[in-house]
């Protein structure tokens, strides 16, 4: 049974089309009207407001907090400064992917991680021998997501950190209305956007305030179902939807190295011994064998299938995300799209996929199941570069360059 | 003098102009795009008339911008950004309102207040409009067949549409047949009792033509409301972000980004013709600038009889396009005002306002709007006009200064040909505005005091400043005789023109008017089919 976060009596009071989802093991908002298109529209022109408390944060400190978060992450965090944030991800001794989250560096000996999923068994169990203290804060700490083009107007009337010079991945500690809080400059929507955490019992303040600051700047609140379409702009990974833990797999072959979901770049093998640093090595050398790429489907062809049947196209508004498979254009499996949208923004009709590697590349053709009255279909997808949305503003340092 | 040699020049910088310039510059053409005035976009312009308010001047909402335009052209790419609106809200004198929403059931309720019968009719006449605005989006998307060729393609094309049309089944055809003859009330009246619903559906019938909603014809520019596309989903009305300007600022990159050469300030006095045969222009300046083809973004009217000049075109091809219908019936009044307005039938929420995140039409009954109609018959403005109201800062922030918002007003009557003449336009002007504010005032009590700009725009203005002859913002009244094979002039709708090199692109050609980009694109594709350049 969901418990209620802090913000609940906010959300649940503006929540008129009481559509509620699981989220962590809390209630959260799909959307707040019965249609989720208004939310994605102020996350892209405006200002979206997003309980995202049910991410499960842990403070990390003590002398060798860097040290062992070095050794649990693929990412060498002992290069991380104070006030940065780093994203990444964290693999089991075999390289497979356990999770992904973000690193912040709150003071020389205070870390804290966020993630997906509960890990704070498997952080305790990786840190035998480092003078750490772990604590799971996720409980303690309420946190919303302020995503849009207008994000940083409204905080600017809200504190007093310097908003312009706040960096992407950087964070800062502030208060807001007179109490504490951490602003960081992060988000999943892909754009300008920040995270701001406070004290449970700080919530319901911040919340008003930044509802009533943000009002002439179009702020509106948002839930997941907005947010499901801008991640799929963004091209982000998620945990459970296109990827699955190694924890929770039954068979190796749903296992995912971070290189086969296209998390390579955050792994850091050359450094002392981290978990996972051997297969990963092995497996940057042999080179995976599957690729997370980015698929737009062919809009002329999906149109033409549905004149076939005398219909007009017809486009779910919302990210779907019950995997399709995908074949090449001589009817080879060679994958699945595991999320997909129509991206309103971009008027492209988006998927993200794994794919086996000989297949993989840019502008490689695929093709990809259709369903149209009940009758499957294929149809083609392209591989595409990814992310497919990334404003300038999402890392421009001042004004509000888009 | 300039003697530089182009493929093509477009005179107007509108947006099918810029179209049909982003078309013929990627199928690799050379081509120079010529706008009078100082910003691009024609009728699609975004301009900051008050510090920190961004107009849309003219148009103020697109529908049926062509989706394949979208895609081609990748105008997203090219900075175009559109956000649907998200509500139809009638207020009324009396207290009541009615709104439609995306919600089906929200919009049942509404509607039930007034008729239980209607509420449950209405999602059928929508599913009815539908259908049929799928088969005319194949008109939209073509050149349109003319009956009267002997060019067996042109048969062929009109065989299967024929089929196509068959194939919709009786109970279309018919509709087909009233929406082409019934005037948009009785058509709405085979369907609905309730005035409240229908006036303002009934109006849609008439935006941009001098007739009433009880005048037969009115019925078939109802489907344009169902014909609209905007993410694949058949739905109406959608902002550009940063107002209509950007769109055609993107459309602009677009073309640039093909090679097309675009110049603003360069108005273009008249198409030089050399043995009968358009080969270039003469701009204001007296500069003159050779190319292959002219095409011309303007209405038939000043292209042919301003640019090109009577003298050198036929007797037969004059007078039939001296019958083409123009008299602008509508003007624009466009408001900055410090804080959202709220009106006295539906209060606002603590600042929430979903009732004022679409359209919001000051259309109270049939008899209001065919009383506006009788005073504009008879020569003037109407006193109690019908408005269309869009706040498009509600829903883009961007185009005022935080907490600010714009009031865009379109407003019909506004005859272009008032009794003292149109010239008198200018002594009339403020009356006008007053009109239409006072009217608005009646549902907004607190209007007024909060205002920081108003612009009026009338249809002498539209002339004027925006070239839309007699003030017609679809270059021609959309009206059947004026559609189809038959616009501007029957023999003469696949944008070729009498003159030989002379193409036409803009409104005033098939499939017409609004912000559709369908002409720039179909004169873009019958240019380069005859390689012409």
């Amino acid at each position: 049974m969901p418990i209620p976060s802090p913000f609940h009596p906010r959300t649940s009071a503006l929540c008129t089309g009481l559509r509620w989802k699981d989220w962590s093991g809390y209630h959260a908002v799909c959307s707040y009207g019965t249609c989720h298109e208004p939310e994605y529209f102020a996350f892209r022109h405006a200002a979206g407001l997003m309980d995202v408390t049910p991410l499960h944060k842990y403070d990390v400190s003590g002398p060798d907090a860097a040290a062992f978060l070095a050794r649990v992450m693929v990412k060498n965090i002992l290069k991380l400064r104070i006030g940065q944030v780093t994203y990444c991800c964290w693999c089991d001794e075999f390289g497979k992917l356990l999770d992904d989250g973000t690193v912040w560096r709150l003071d020389e000996h205070a870390y804290r991680v966020t993630a997906a999923e509960p890990n704070l068994a498997w952080l305790r169990r990786n840190a035998d021998g480092f003078d750490v203290t772990i604590a799971d804060t996720t409980e303690r700490i309420a946190a919303v997501s302020l995503q849009g083009p207008n994000a940083r107007a409204i905080l600017k009337q809200v504190t007093d950190a310097d908003m312009d010079a706040l960096r992407f991945f950087w964070l800062t500690r502030t208060t807001i209305g007179g109490r504490d809080a951490i602003i960081t400059r992060t988000g999943y929507t892909g754009d300008l956007g920040y995270e701001v955490w406070v004290d449970n019992d700080d919530a319901l303040p911040l919340w008003d305030t930044l509802m009533s600051a943000g009002r002439p700047f179009g702020i509106a609140p948002t839930g997941l179902d907005a947010l499901d379409v801008c991640r799929v702009e963004a091209g982000f990974i998620m945990n459970a939807v296109d990827y699955y833990s190694a924890n929770h797999c039954v068979i190796e072959a749903r296992k995912s190295t971070p290189y086969e979901a296209g998390l390579g770049w955050t792994v850091n093998l050359d450094r002392d011994p981290f978990v996972g640093q051997s297969a990963l090595r092995a497996e940057k050398e042999r080179g995976a064998t599957r690729r997370f790429v980015g698929l737009e489907i062919d809009w002329d062809e999906f149109e033409a299938l549905h004149a076939r049947y005398g219909l007009p196209p017809e486009l779910c508004s919302e990210a779907w995300r019950d995997p399709r498979p995908v074949y090449t254009a001589g009817g080879t499996q060679v994958g699945q799209a595991t999320s997909g949208a129509w991206s309103p923004i971009l008027k492209r009709n988006l998927a993200l996929a794994t794919v086996d590697r000989p297949h993989a590349a840019i502008g490689q053709t695929l093709r990809i199941e259709t369903t149209v009255e009940f009758v499957r279909h294929r149809i083609t997808a392209t591989v595409v570069e990814k992310p497919f949305f990334d404003p300038p503003r999402k890392r421009a340092v001042a004004g509000d360059a888009s | 003098m300039t003697t530089s040699r182009y493929d093509a020049i477009i005179v107007g910088g509108g947006h099918n102009g810029l179209v049909c310039a982003a078309y013929l510059a990627r199928a690799g053409r050379k081509v120079l795009v010529l706008e009078r005035r100082h910003v691009l976009g024609g009728a699609a312009v975004t301009e900051e008339l008050h510090p920190g308010f961004h107009f849309s001047v003219c148009s103020y909402v697109v529908s049926l911008f062509r989706p394949k335009i979208i895609r081609d052209l990748e105008l997203a790419r090219h900075g175009l950004e559109m956000i649907p609106l998200e509500s139809a809200f009638t207020p009324l004198p009396d207290g009541r309102s009615l709104c439609r929403w995306p919600d089906w059931h929200r919009t049942r309720r509404e509607i039930a207040q007034f008729s239980a019968r209607d509420a449950d009719l209405y999602p059928e006449f929508g599913l009815a409009m539908g259908k049929m605005a799928y088969f005319a989006r194949e008109l939209i998307d073509n050149p349109a067949p003319d009956p009267a060729s002997f060019d067996p393609r042109e048969l062929m094309r009109l065989l299967r549409l024929g089929k196509r049309l068959r194939s919709l089944g009786p109970d279309l055809m018919h509709l087909n047949t009233q929406l082409l003859t019934m005037s948009a009330v009785d058509f709405l009246d085979l369907w609905f009792e309730s005035e409240v619903l229908k006036a303002p559906m009934s109006v849609s019938g008439v935006i941009g033509t001098f007739l009433g909603v009880r005048s037969p014809g009115t019925a078939y520019v109802l489907l344009h409301h169902y014909m609209g596309e905007i993410d694949g989903a058949f739905r109406s009305w959608g902002l550009v972000k940063g107002g209509n300007g950007q769109l055609s600022n993107a459309v602009a990159s677009a073309a640039r980004a093909s090679g097309a050469e675009i110049r603003t300030e360069a108005p273009v006095s008249r198409i030089l013709l050399r043995n009968g045969e358009a080969e270039g222009v003469v701009l204001d300046n007296g500069d003159e600038i050779h190319a292959k083809v002219v095409v011309s973004g303007l209405d038939p009217r000043r292209t042919f009889l301003g640019l090109v000049g009577e003298a050198n075109l036929d007797d037969a091809f004059v007078t039939r396009l001296s019958r083409f219908k123009f008299r602008g019936s509508s003007g624009k009044v466009n408001l900055a005002v410090d804080r959202l307005p709220e009106f006295a039938c539906r209060p606002n929420d603590n600042g929430r306002a979903d009732h004022l995140r679409g359209d919001i039409a000051i259309a109270p009954g049939i008899d209001y709007l065919e009383t506006a109609y009788d005073e504009a018959k008879y020569g003037d403005f109407s006193r109690r006009p019908y408005i269309n109201v869009v706040i498009p800062s509600v829903l883009d922030p961007s185009v005022a200064p935080p907490g600010k918002h714009i009031v865009s007003c379109f407003v019909q009557y506004a005859p272009y040909h008032i009794k003292e003449g149109a010239d008198h336009w200018p002594n009339r002007r403020e009356a006008f505005g007053d009109a239409v504010v006072d009217t608005l005032a009646e549902y907004c009590p607190g209007l007024k005091d909060t205002i920081l700009y108003r612009q009026v725009l009338t249809p002498w203005d539209l002339e004027k400043e925006f070239g839309l002859t007699e003030g017609n913002i679809f270059h021609g009244e959309l009206s059947p005789e004026q559609l189809l094979f038959q616009r501007p002039v029957s023999g003469w709708a696949h944008y070729r023109t009498p003159i030989a090199r002379l193409w036409m692109c803009g409104s005033g050609t098939h499939p017409g008017g609004g912000v559709m980009g369908a002409p720039g694109m179909l004169a873009a594709r019958a240019i380069l089919k005859t390689n012409a350049t």
